[in-house]
């Protein structure tokens, strides 16, 4: 049959105990005819050690400019199934929680428009399609938009919002990430959809400093799930991993960064004045201890892969606010987008144009002040600019 | 007539309300403890006294619609129809009978493997490679593949000193933003973009390429009469942005490309604070389709992991406890010229001390 998908080098990753995708896309390739020509490309791939696609062009939904990454073969003539090969961004719920149900009916959606293949879930957050021709994105969306999903965000604009499991399934979680990404999201749906930004902006939500969204990492805004008051303990649990055998000392009291955990007997003690909140002892001890109560989320700005400046982790803008409501933190995402699109330039993130005019010219034009809690120490160099001097009165 | 129906737009992704298990959403912030009942799975006790069982399994991510319908379909057998997926693509299952655990897992054990969990090797967050990515310099679904294959056993067993986190991305763009994992793979190109100037003048628009270089690398020129583009070679760092909108000017060379290798990056403030990946194997060509110089690479650096730290240590914490040129001697691995820093900051990594072991 000269239909026939010969695959060799492809084949060798059907072996092996990890779940194969090439055993998951041959299935595929048997429906789909697109299917069968990403194969043939990727083997060519595998062959030639080197990828064959080439970047999209103008291709979207009608009135969005974000949420579709247009994707050609760089070879139409030997493989013309994947000569469009479009990706779609579909917006994940807060937390990658579904129903068997909303899933399979995203799946009839998808077998219906497009290849059948897709990331669950992409790098931001998204659930992607990946894979289809320009003339079924409108019938995709319709259909998206028919059972109440939407596309995330794409290009220079706000990306797809993400935050951790959060309060539905955490006991460390400081405030309710999954509340704030679904608020933030709705607010923001224009910016999510139509890039106007100088780049891309990514706000990651984690409801604690263990951080399972690497907001501090990945996102240029991070929300950090943190408490003011002391460590909750629970003394009769402690006791009992005391009895358990556990070496205390060396799993939690060793390891506390500032050294503020003594045990007396069964019993253990905190200096909280000294906690930095690290976790540790907290996840060590999970029965026994918990986060305080006076609860609320750090701010952190910046973090980036390495492109164009090197990669940045977020710093501290806010050491600690309350979350009860969002408004304070709608105002304060907007005097940053306002703030960005006065000073910032063009593709450069907002943590690489923090570092070109330097954070109290940030903090100063979104109205923040400086506290110590934004820096690992002072300055080191004399090399200051007073603003301020005194002049002879005349 | 035609029947007109409303084009519905900016309308966001559905409450996650519906989408919580009746427990979730009886519990709701009122989440008590945790503990790993054996790996791959949890329990999350309430304050309520209620409990949700959590059964966590791989997904190679790139995955088709038969795939996820395998999911749901255990979902509705097991799970009462409630799954999620975590931030390292790996799916769970949220469970409310105990008794479920077991049948559930063995049905998961014919097509994945179950495990993830605590002291373990997590599914490696990745990006798209020659599956899909215009500026791969290496294929991921692949390596992820051939890497998990070889670490199986540490993704089923919580047999580490503490959780090891590994990443692939395949350039430095780093969608899969490796910078901060335990190991993280590293597609890299090292030669710049060829410049087709007979098709460029056709195919590329000049000012948006090069706007396009975030080095500003790219620089307008004519040759013959015509207009084109120059790349300053000293400045060019193999991003692969021109190419993105400029066809005319590939960034893939299947002799120079291939993968480097990074240890000691971490997220949490566990303990100590976020730590960025160091560069460990500053190159390795691509050797598809299984990579072995890759899996040998990265294996010997978990087991000699696995056999020095202590409880506890991530692989970061590990090296700052003994020190990297000790980690170089006890992997083996060769300190080279790449090793020395020379971009931005590059001062802040040499040692400025005398405190070296020897």
């Amino acid at each position: 049959m000269s239909d026939d998908l010969k695959t060799p080098l492809l084949d060798e990753l059907e072996k092996g105990p990890w779940p194969s995708f090439v055993k998951d896309l041959k299935q595929m390739a048997s429906k789909k005819p697109m299917v069968k020509d990403l194969l043939r490309q990727l083997e060519k791939s595998y062959r030639d050690k080197r990828g064959y696609w080439k970047h999209g062009g103008l291709v979207g939904i009608m009135g969005y400019g974000g949420g579709v990454i247009g994707r050609y073969t760089a070879l139409p003539d030997e493989f013309p199934g994947v000569s469009h090969f479009h990706t779609l961004r579909v917006n994940q719920p807060s937390g990658w929680f579904y129903t068997s149900k909303a899933l399979n009916e995203l799946m009839d959606i998808w077998d219906a428009h497009g290849s059948g293949l897709l990331n669950v879930h992409g790098s931001t957050g998204d659930l992607v399609f990946l894979g289809t021709v320009t003339d079924e994105l409108e019938p995709t969306f319709r259909d998206l938009t028919a059972k109440d999903w939407d596309l995330g965000g794409s290009g220079s604009d706000l990306r797809t919002p993400s935050c951790c499991v959060g309060p539905a399934r955490c006991e460390n979680a400081c405030y309710d990430t999954l509340a704030l990404t679904y608020d933030l999201t709705h607010k923001y749906q224009d910016e999510l959809h139509r890039p106007m930004f100088n780049y891309k902006y990514k706000i990651k939500m984690s409801g604690c400093p263990n951080d399972c969204t690497a907001a501090i990492a990945r996102s240029d805004m991070g929300i950090i799930g943190i408490w003011k008051d002391d460590i909750q303990v629970d003394q009769a649990a402690f006791a009992e991993y005391v009895d358990s055998g556990m070496d205390i000392q060396g799993s939690v009291v060793d390891k506390c960064p500032t050294g503020c955990i003594s045990v007396e007997g069964k019993e253990i003690k905190i200096d909280n004045s000294n906690c930095v909140k690290c976790m540790h002892c907290i996840n060590t001890l999970p029965k026994a201890l918990r986060v305080g109560k006076e609860r609320g989320a750090a701010v952190t700005i910046g973090a980036k892969a390495p492109i164009v400046e090197g990669a940045l982790f977020g710093s501290v803008m806010i050491p600690f606010m309350k979350m009860d409501n969002f408004e304070d933190m709608h105002d304060l995402i907007e005097r940053i987008w306002e703030f960005w699109d006065e000073h910032g330039k063009n593709r450069e993130r907002i943590g690489e144009c923090v570092e070109r005019i330097g954070l109290a010219t940030f903090i100063e034009g979104i109205g923040l002040d400086p506290v110590p809690q934004m820096v690992k120490q002072p300055r080191d160099n004399p090399y200051i600019f007073y603003e301020e001097y005194y002049e002879e009165e005349s | 007539m035609s029947v007109t129906t409303e084009r519905r737009t900016d309308i966001g992704p559905p409450h996650y309300e519906q989408f919580l298990h009746p427990i979730i959403k009886a519990n709701y912030g009122k989440w008590k403890y945790h503990e790993g009942l054996k790996p791959g799975v949890f329990v999350h006790v309430a304050e309520s006294g209620d409990s949700i069982y959590t059964v966590r399994a791989a997904s190679p991510r790139l995955i088709s619609t038969d795939f996820v319908r395998k999911l749901t379909a255990l979902a509705d057998k097991y799970s009462d129809g409630y799954l999620r997926f975590t931030s390292r693509n790996n799916v769970e299952f949220l469970l409310g009978n105990k008794d479920n655990i077991d049948p559930l897992i063995k049905e998961l054990e014919e097509f994945t493997l179950v495990g993830g969990t605590g002291r373990s090797i997590s599914n490696i967050v990745h990006t798209q490679g020659w599956v899909h990515c215009h500026s791969s310099a290496t294929d991921a679904s692949g390596l992820v593949k051939v890497v998990m294959d070889e670490l199986a056993e540490y993704f089923t067993s919580m047999k580490l000193p503490h959780k090891l986190r590994l990443a692939v991305a395949c350039c430095l763009n780093m969608c899969g933003a490796v910078h901060a994992s335990d190991i993280a793979i590293l597609g890299v190109h090292r030669t710049p973009p060829r410049i087709d100037h007979k098709n460029l003048p056709n195919l590329c628009e000049i000012p948006t390429t090069v706007a396009s270089c975030p080095n500003n690398a790219v620089r307008p020129t004519s040759i013959e009469g015509r207009s084109t583009v120059k790349v300053d070679e000293d400045k060019c760092m193999y991003c692969g942005n021109c190419f993105t909108v400029c066809p005319a000017m590939p960034i893939a060379d299947a002799l120079n490309d291939g993968v480097s290798i990074w240890v000691g990056g971490k997220i949490s403030n566990a303990r100590t604070e976020p730590m960025f990946t160091k560069l460990a194997v500053p190159y390795i060509p691509n050797n598809p389709p299984r990579w072995p110089e890759v899996t040998d690479a990265v294996k010997n650096i978990v087991e000699v992991y696995a056999k020095n730290a202590k409880p506890y240590e991530r692989m970061g914490e590990w090296i700052n406890r003994i020190g990297w040129p000790k980690f170089f001697d006890l992997t083996g691995i060769e300190f080279t010229k790449y090793h020395l820093d020379d971009f931005r900051h590059a001062g802040t990594t040499y040692r400025r001390s005398l405190q070296n072991r020897y």
